[in-house]
């Protein structure tokens, strides 16, 4: 997997210069567009985003649990890891504890357990789980994993994937709020739609995610990122109010924008979107510019079907700076193609 | 019925040093010189017998503690749950256990009996309720007197009759076992946004107020009061480096009177700032010595993260502007103050090695044990079930010596703990967690296992973890019942209140009436707590011979 981008922690006014207005011959040239192929680099080709997945899942054994009996009133099944899977036998897997509302049940009372086991390897490989049927009411899938690989097949319930640090999940379906929260590591591809506080810190914390990528393909709701310190958060759709409320760090890429408040009470971090925003007076318009790490960051997500543009060819970013209300260094990044 | 047979017996107060011993609880879950020889047998060979644990100073209940439990749920989040049972109620351990998980674990590590050291009369009704949802533990309550401003005012006009009257008075009021002094005159000072750093120094808003006076006078009142627990005193200037020429001058104050000095450990700091702070436990220790009336606790911190909850605001205002972090804090009308910050020490950071070496320290240098008990101020130095890794760390000095290096080597240079070689033995252990405790709070039947004494018993295994032994004993037995029997919560009985009703003359309540009419926001006769109100309340009447139940 291409390793994740590391950006300068502080951008100084020193490292912003001012692009130059752009020559009548150089707006005529015609400028790339992004394509659906993986463009040739000087790195080889790249890996497509279920290649990158499959790469954490090896030759481990399948975990396949269906929903047979959908809760009534949200399960906390946090046991549904792969941490916690490894090394178990199907039985011991059934038997985990769930809790349905204040009942301690277990897992096999909601799904069936169905174990398809690996080419015989020296020492346990952590599982790859998948999830099948309608599990918006089960809560904390994979939460804390450190490896392995968690599929969903339909929708994930709240707090999925929260306080993980490693492995990946992917979900072909809706999400709920609080996908990734407090993560330090790892990713998450949401294929559908997501709620609010995705890598969010949860309330009374003072740091939300801490590093790992969260991709979200649909839209996603309230507080995006809020406190989060370090790591990526796409998004594809619109987002709602609030992305990346008192970020400290990392950074937030916004492919259809967001609503009000963006980046409110930011200390540091980046916000990057592809489409206007209506932002804070707090913040400070700082220049016009192209950002080296942009490309680098373009390069990252590319495997998941990401396409940020960059490049003065394609445009430019006006580099907005604030929250100054907190005082933050923060900066919003707002393209501006070409015309 | 019960022979617990075959254990060696610690109980320090009755002269017994490990011999093997055996131990009749009779019918009424006292402790008894004899059983007949059918009655039932608990073998307890090769284990440990102790007396049920002691705290002398804890914040287990009421409204500071319930505003730092809002205020942290990102700790909620980590601690450990406990899960309902047939016998025991769900729960959240973590930095401040909800009120049943306190019982458990307390009992759990073999405690049975808890001081809850810092009580606003006006919250003491909820203090009460809350004490009384905490299973197993015997509690008792000290209600915070030091910044009451109509305490203060009489004190302003030198009526220290009427004064000791009013305090009497509160004391029934509150149904409380003692008097708690917090940054006297500071708290109120604090109303005014200024602190009392000064002990001869005015209290802001009075002429000759000062906390020195507020002291001498409080500890007189408790002294002429027969009342069976001295001043439980909390000095002025917490926290700061330096402060211990301040702990020193009100030790000076205090001499000849019977005073419990609180979480030492916060108030013996050298240096002049927080790049010089050093320990001066060997200051405090010296003075402390040579005065045998003076009892203390102390107040240890551990390295992890907790909240700090005090009445002493102005510090509280002072950590936070350190931390940047959170901050809460309460005005509690005319009586006292509050903050609340959470907070955690680093083994990294000078001043919190600095702390975490002189709570030791203090342990190992004051002689006598019988006058020392092991507190961690919970939840301010560290919660309370940690108590384990302070007992380790005062058993074993290799383990202190490597505990050490993990520590700024500046830190290193700037303590005595290095040098100190000093280790507990197990009867020493049983002192300063039972019969110490229960001997400063003067409670007869508690902290020991001759005839008469409640029959809170509890039994380790021997092991050579000392961690392991303290934190998982084999059996813990309350009123003769057993609670705990290898790890698992056998049984949840309820635990019993101590309060001290000292005679008061009535009329001080015609003086009281209308005052509270001016500058209360409830009404005279709604705010004592009523005695139907504390279930399992025992009243003692305190005098001069040893206080009596009624």
């Amino acid at each position: 997997m291409v390793p994740a981008p590391r950006k300068c922690r502080r951008v100084t006014s020193l490292s912003i210069r001012p692009v130059r207005k752009l020559t009548a011959e150089e707006r005529t040239m015609t400028t790339p567009q992004p394509s659906d192929a993986a463009p040739a680099s000087a790195f080889g080709p790249l890996p497509s985003a279920s290649e990158v997945l499959r790469e954490t899942a090896g030759e481990a054994p399948r975990v396949i649990l269906t929903l047979e009996h959908p809760p009534a009133v949200p399960l906390e099944a946090e046991v549904i890891s792969p941490d916690r899977f490894l090394g178990l036998s199907p039985a011991d897997i059934a038997a985990l504890p769930v809790f349905h509302g204040k009942r301690q049940c277990r897992l096999e009372d909601f799904f069936t357990v169905e174990v398809v086991a690996a080419a015989e390897r020296s020492g346990p490989v952590a599982p790859w789980i998948e999830v099948h049927g309608d599990a918006s009411r089960v809560k904390w899938l994979g939460r804390g994993m450190s490896q392995g690989r968690l599929s969903v097949y339909g929708a994930a319930g709240m707090h999925l994937g929260a306080y993980m640090s490693g492995g990946a999940i992917e979900v072909f379906g809706r999400a709920g709020d609080w996908v990734g929260a407090e993560m330090s590591g790892g990713t998450i591809h949401i294929h559908g739609d997501a709620g609010g506080q995705a890598g969010a810190a949860y309330r009374g914390s003072s740091v939300g995610m801490r590093g790992g990528l969260i991709v979200i393909d649909g839209s996603a709701g309230i507080e995006i990122g809020m406190r989060m310190r370090r790591g990526t958060i796409v998004i594809r759709g619109p987002v709602r109010d609030f992305a990346g409320l008192q970020m400290t760090g990392g950074t937030i890429v916004l492919l259809s924008g967001a609503e009000l408040r963006t980046g409110a009470w930011m200390a540091r971090g980046t916000i990057v979107s592809l489409v206007p925003l209506s932002l804070l007076p707090t913040f400070g318009r700082c220049c016009l510019y192209q950002p080296t790490f942009l490309s680098l960051y373009a390069r990252y997500l590319q495997p998941f079907g990401i396409h940020l543009p960059h490049g003065h060819r394609q445009g430019f970013y006006h580099r907005w700076i604030g929250d100054r209300s907190v005082p933050g260094r923060g900066e919003i990044l707002v393209w501006e193609p070409q015309p | 019925m019960l022979r617990i047979q075959g254990g060696q017996v610690y109980d320090p107060r009755n002269g017994c040093h490990g011999e093997v011993r055996d131990i009749c609880i009779g019918e009424d879950g006292r402790i008894v010189a004899e059983l007949p020889p059918d009655a039932p047998v608990l073998d307890a060979s090769g284990c440990l017998v102790f007396p049920g644990g002691v705290d002398v100073h804890t914040h287990i209940g009421g409204a500071a503690l319930n505003f730092a439990r809002g205020m942290i749920p990102e700790q909620h989040r980590r601690a450990v749950p406990i899960y309902r049972t047939t016998h025991r109620r769900a729960g959240l351990v973590g930095t401040t256990p909800t009120t049943f998980a306190t019982g458990y674990v307390y009992a759990g590590m073999g405690w049975t009996t808890a001081n809850e050291a810092a009580v606003p009369v006006l919250s003491a009704r909820h203090t009460h309720e809350e004490l009384a949802d905490t299973p197993i533990l015997d509690k008792t309550a000290c209600v915070l007197m030091a910044n009451n401003e109509i305490l203060l005012d009489l004190l302003e006009q030198g009526e220290d009759e009427r004064a000791r009257q009013v305090l009497a008075w509160y004391l029934h009021a509150a149904k409380a076992y003692g008097v708690k002094a917090v940054n006297p005159g500071g708290v109120a000072g604090w109303k005014w946004g200024k602190d009392c750093k000064g002990l001869h120094e005015p209290v802001p808003g009075y002429q000759r107020v000062t906390p020195a006076r507020i002291v001498a006078a409080l500890a007189r009142f408790c002294d002429e009061l027969h009342l069976p627990h001295p001043l439980h005193l909390h000095c002025n200037n917490l926290g700061a480096p330096g402060n211990f020429l301040t702990t020193l001058e009100t030790m000076r104050v205090l001499d000849g009177h019977r005073v419990h000095f609180a979480h030492l450990q916060y108030h013996a700091y050298g240096g002049d700032d927080w790049l010089s702070m050093r320990s001066a436990a060997a200051e405090i220790a010296d003075y402390f010595n040579s005065h045998p009336l003076f009892t203390a606790d102390a107040g240890a911190v551990l390295f992890g993260t907790t909240v700090t909850v005090t009445a002493d605001g102005p510090w509280q205002h002072l950590l936070y502007q350190l931390t940047g972090r959170k901050w809460g804090n309460l005005d509690v009308e005319n009586e006292t103050g509050c903050g609340v910050v959470p907070y955690t020490y680093k083994e990294k950071s000078i001043p919190n090695a600095v702390q975490w070496a002189v709570g030791l320290e203090l342990l190992l240098l004051i002689t006598d044990p019988w006058r020392i008990a092991l507190t961690t101020d919970h939840p301010n130095g560290a919660a309370f079930w940690r108590y384990p890794e302070i007992i380790h760390l005062l058993m074993n000095a290799d383990y202190r010596r490597e505990q050490l290096r993990a520590i700024p080597e500046k830190a290193r240079s700037r303590l005595l703990l290095p040098e100190l070689t000093r280790e507990y033995s197990l009867s020493e252990i049983a002192i300063i967690t039972s019969a110490g405790p229960a001997r400063m709070l003067g409670l007869p039947h508690k902290g020991h296992l001759g005839p008469g004494a409640d029959a809170d018993v509890v039994i380790y295994n021997r092991s050579d973890n000392i961690e392991q032994i303290f934190a998982h004993p084999r059996y813990v037995l309350k009123n003769g019942v057993i609670i705990i029997d290898d790890g698992e919560l056998r049984a949840s009985i309820e635990g019993r209140q101590f309060a001290v009703t000292p005679s008061y003359d009535p009329a001080i309540e015609d003086y009281l009436r209308p005052l509270f009419q001016q500058y209360y926001t409830i009404s005279f006769e709604n705010y004592p707590v009523a005695e139907e109100h504390v279930p399992r309340l025992q009243c003692l009447t305190p005098a001069a011979d040893g206080a009596r139940t009624t």
